[in-house]
């Protein structure tokens, strides 16, 4: 008998069929992946369950029974318990008070009784290997024990069916091994769970079953021995991907970039880079790995000049632009893919074609004087949406009404399609489909062949390890160590966690057989 | 969120500036008032009310040109060790600032007369009273993640009700259920516009108190002045001694022989204080001002907390309304909130969010408010229009950040989209 049942689930939001006719099993201990890409409804899927959203059609039967969610109570209530992608914590409050929100124990009725949920805390610690200090500070905990206080916060409430939503993309490798220990203790105490994901290998190492949606439909099951990641890919997407980036060997020429000892300061005035030294050499593609959040966004924010040197010096081409405004530094040949496409990429209330020219409006043949040269304008977005392949039906729509995959494209048009000597790209595919990643990594490694020096900011490993020809490691503000393209992800990851270069083991430099694969 | 890292060069920086601003203000103390006053002048400090306290205690007595000494090299000689080696709390550094250079103020400006310390304290309780009210107001809107600026005009409101409803039911108790009643009700319009339309939290805010100035001065000028007596003439709500307590020397005139208003108002800082922080629904109000979704996620209704909390903010503001009329004079005035609503913002503000830290800083308002016009009495020779300007100079000091950087709430003023 299973758990849970999801039969015939359909939601609409204005203009997109989210969910269309889904049907869903979770038989009891069982790991249930669900794997689909951005978009695919994955999300909506399981925020139906809780509560969050109502379902247009369908119905959900918990343990045989129809039941009706109206709102997370509901969930909570029927041992329903979800671990959101970005956490639902309150970084000023402790775990203690995190966890008994809207859940709590009283003293007589009236005053909180934090020893009590304390102690509750430190029970279901011991019991799943979940440690963590129940009196610390949110803000002060590292991402991966903030994940440990959400799935503590569903097991304080009872629940036995657990839903977690891409838990392992803010996690280094060694604490995605961690969360599959812990997973594997919750099974053993009868839980069942449901895995959402967009990346295939995690999918085959930890699930018992494979469910794959596709814009909002189930394209297919699959169980892990059965299938392999070129199979399930090709289910994800539609059609036959190439899951490696085909690259030749690098022609590293003379230095673009020259860093040195560099100190910035995040927009809150506290130190996000330390004294970090990097050079990029024209030709070649050098990757920055590290956990979000350790000064990569100041330093992309420093290169480009969103945000004021402390101290240091940047080089570019010879020339000093430590004090350079973001115009000067584009000027000089620089290309940047931000990290917020929609904040800091494009202006999304502005049409396709102006949003092509943001960086070169006011100089021929885009203006003359002061008039902007609309035909013009106009001519150089059709050519742009063409080469690149941009999905639109027409160049006058905002850029707010194109799906992640083609803004990005908009902004990698309009950046490439300059004379450009430094490319700084960050989190470049965060959010993409898999055909849209395969365009955005050919193109990136087309124009290091052109002779572009190119920095690529990225949290996802796996892409870092595709393009790179080396691999900088960042933590604290600092780079602890460069390594060559082939360095192994098990290295990778016990830099990005702070361990020293001089500490690591032997054994985890070792590269395992195989290609360099990438991972959706 | 917050680093509690501390930037190693901004510290530094800080460091100088506080040595160099104490020993500045140390020399102007030494050159302002200790040089500008003769030997032998004295300052007396009158220490009792002359209401029949148990124990009378003896009047202070300063010798003026020295105290100004002492409390110039105080400042100096902490300027110079600030710059040495540094103090730790900034607290510790605005406490002896203040401290000194008021003192110093008041010795010099009371030279050769008397000058009544426990009326003024005394005086700044009752003055920081509709201040702390509208602070209160303050934390519990932007605690569940509401900005309330509409504070002022909401407090007119609820002053001119109940001066109304006190004159007509001869019941200044009414009068003062009258005034938290509609402190209620404007809140609950600036909390429906806000938390169901979207509308900008500082426009409404802004739309209340220009509502309020606009209603007010209107009904005040259309009816109440013609009818004094039938409609603006509600008398007080008397201060009563509390028994014992009122007889502890400088303390009990100070806090113990007060208005009611007074009273509720220290009542109500320590209630807020346990609410919030030691009970279920101050954790759920925190919860919505700082994570809306995160509560949502655990079934704690948004929206609900949010406007029960904006008008349980409205009631206190209504309280403060009732201050300026059935409080102390017994008829409305047009615009007689003078800006306390607004001074009340920013001692929630200087107060970082909390009840206490709230009625703290309302208290050293109340002090500016009622120095000036002690200041007036005592003719020291600044001009009265400069003197009216202590509790808004103040006010501004504070803004720019004096004492730390203080953290408001994350989603505080940002409307919660399910």
């Amino acid at each position: 008998m299973p758990v849970l049942e999801l039969r015939g689930i359909t939601k609409t939001f204005p203009g997109v069929k989210a969910n269309q006719d889904i049907d869903l099993t979770l038989e009891k201990g069982e790991i249930h992946a669900l794997l689909g890409e951005n978009g695919a409804g994955k999300t909506t899927l399981m925020n139906i369950l809780y509560g969050l959203y109502k379902p247009d059609k369908g119905e959900i039967l918990i343990n045989d029974q129809k039941v009706d969610i109206e709102g997370p109570n509901d969930a909570i209530a029927r041992g329903i318990g979800m671990v959101h992608q970005h956490f639902m914590l309150v970084p000023v409050m402790t775990v203690t008070e995190n966890v008994m929100l809207g859940n709590e124990t009283t003293k007589s009725g009236v005053l909180l009784d934090r020893e009590k949920v304390t102690q509750r805390i430190r029970e279901i610690s011991d019991r799943y290997g979940l440690e963590v200090d129940p009196n610390a500070y949110i803000k002060d905990l590292p991402v991966g024990i903030q994940q440990r206080v959400e799935i503590i916060k569903v097991l304080y409430r009872q629940a036995d069916i657990l839903i977690l939503d891409e838990p392992t993309a803010v996690l280094t490798p060694q604490e995605v091994d961690g969360l599959f220990k812990i997973i594997h203790s919750l099974i053993d105490s009868g839980k069942s769970l449901i895995f959402i994901t967009h990346k295939l290998k995690e999918v085959l190492h930890i699930a018992n079953r494979i469910t794959v949606l596709r814009l909002g439909q189930v394209v297919g099951s699959a169980i892990p021995g059965e299938v392999d990641e070129q199979k399930l890919a090709e289910m994800m997407v539609g059609r036959e991907v190439n899951l490696v980036v085909e690259k030749k060997v690098a022609q590293p020429k003379e230095a673009v970039l020259k860093v040195k000892d560099l100190h910035v300061n995040d927009e809150r005035g506290n130190p996000a880079v330390n004294g970090l030294n990097l050079d990029v050499h024209a030709g070649e593609v050098v990757g920055v790995a590290g956990v979000q959040g350790n000064g990569q966004t100041e330093l992309v924010y420093a290169l480009t000049g969103l945000l004021p040197l402390k101290s240091g010096t940047i080089h570019l081409n010879g020339k000093d632009i430590h004090k350079a405004t973001p115009r000067q530094i584009i000027e000089q040949g620089v290309a940047h893919v931000p990290e917020d496409r929609q904040k800091h990429g494009l202006v999304l209330s502005f049409p396709l074609l102006d949003n092509m020219v943001l960086c070169t409006y006011y100089k021929p043949p885009f203006a003359k004087g002061v008039n902007m040269q609309d035909r013009v304008i106009a001519e150089n977005g059709s050519m742009l949406v063409k080469q690149f392949d941009v999905r639109t039906p027409s160049i006058f729509v905002a850029a707010s009404t194109l799906s992640g995959g083609n803004q990005q494209k908009v902004i990698v048009a309009r950046e490439f399609s300059r004379p450009i000597k430094l490319l700084i790209a960050s989190q470049p595919t965060r959010g993409l489909d898999v055909g849209s990643i395969e365009y955005i990594h050919s193109r990136i490694i087309e124009k290091r062949d052109e002779g572009t020096a190119v920095l690529v900011v990225s949290s996802e490993l796996d892409e870092i390890i595709a393009l790179s020809d080396r691999i900088a490691v960042m933590y604290r503000g600092k780079i602890v160590d460069i390594l060559p393209a082939g360095a192994t992800k098990e290295h990778l990851g016990l830099l990005m966690a702070g361990v020293k270069p001089e500490d690591i083991p032997d054994s985890a430099k070792k590269k395992s057989a195989g290609p360099v694969e990438k991972v959706f | 969120m917050m680093n509690t890292k501390k930037n190693p060069e901004i510290d530094m920086r800080t460091r100088i500036a506080w040595g160099v601003v104490l020993i500045v203000v140390g020399l102007l103390v030494l050159f302002l008032f200790a040089f500008s006053t003769e030997a032998g002048q004295v300052t007396k400090f009158g220490l009792n009310e002359a209401k029949g306290e148990a124990i009378t205690i003896p009047d202070l007595l300063l010798p003026t040109q020295p105290t100004n000494y002492v409390l110039a090299l105080i400042l100096i000689a902490f300027g110079a060790f600030q710059l040495a080696r540094g103090v730790k709390s900034t607290s510790t550094l605005v406490a002896v600032l203040a401290f000194s250079f008021v003192m110093a103020f008041l010795v010099w400006a009371a030279r050769d007369k008397s000058f009544s310390l426990v009326g003024m304290l005394s005086s700044s309780v009752v003055r920081a009273t509709p201040i702390a009210l509208a602070a209160l107001c303050g934390v519990i809107s932007e605690r569940a993640g509401v900005t309330n600026i509409g504070i002022e005009g909401t407090m007119l409101f609820a002053a001119q009700v109940s001066v109304i409803v006190g004159t007509t039911t001869h019941n200044l108790w009414i009068a003062l259920l009258a005034a938290i009643l509609t402190g209620a009700a404007v809140a609950s319009l600036h909390a429906f516009l806000v938390i169901k339309f979207k509308v900008d939290q500082i426009i409404s805010g802004t739309a209340v108190n220009i509502l309020g100035a606009g209603v007010t001065s209107f009904v005040s000028s259309r009816f109440l002045e013609k009818n004094i007596d039938t409609l603006n003439n509600s008398g007080t709500l008397p201060a009563f001694a509390i028994p014992l307590l009122s007889k502890i020397p400088v303390l009990g005139p100070v806090l113990f022989d007060n208005t009611p208003i007074v009273y509720l108002t220290i009542l109500l800082v320590a209630v807020l204080h346990v609410v919030l922080f030691y009970t279920p629904w101050g954790l759920r109000t925190r919860a919505v001002g700082e994570h809306p979704k995160a509560a949502d996620t655990l079934g704690v209704n948004v929206y609900l907390m949010r406007y029960i909390n904006v008008m349980i903010g409205g009631m206190f503001a209504g309280l403060g309304g009732a201050y300026f009329t059935v409080g102390s004079v017994g008829r409305f005035d047009e615009v007689m909130t003078a800006g306390k609503g607004f001074i009340g913002l920013a001692a929630m503000i200087f107060g970082k969010w909390t009840p206490i830290g709230a009625y703290t800083s309302s208290l050293i308002f109340g002090f500016a408010d009622s120095l000036q016009v002690k200041l007036q009495i005592l003719k020291v020779g600044i001009p009265p229009e400069f003197l009216l300007m202590a509790p808004y100079i103040v006010t501004m000091i504070v803004l720019t950040g004096v004492v730390g950087k203080a953290v408001a709430p994350a989603a505080d003023g940002q409307p919660y989209e399910k």
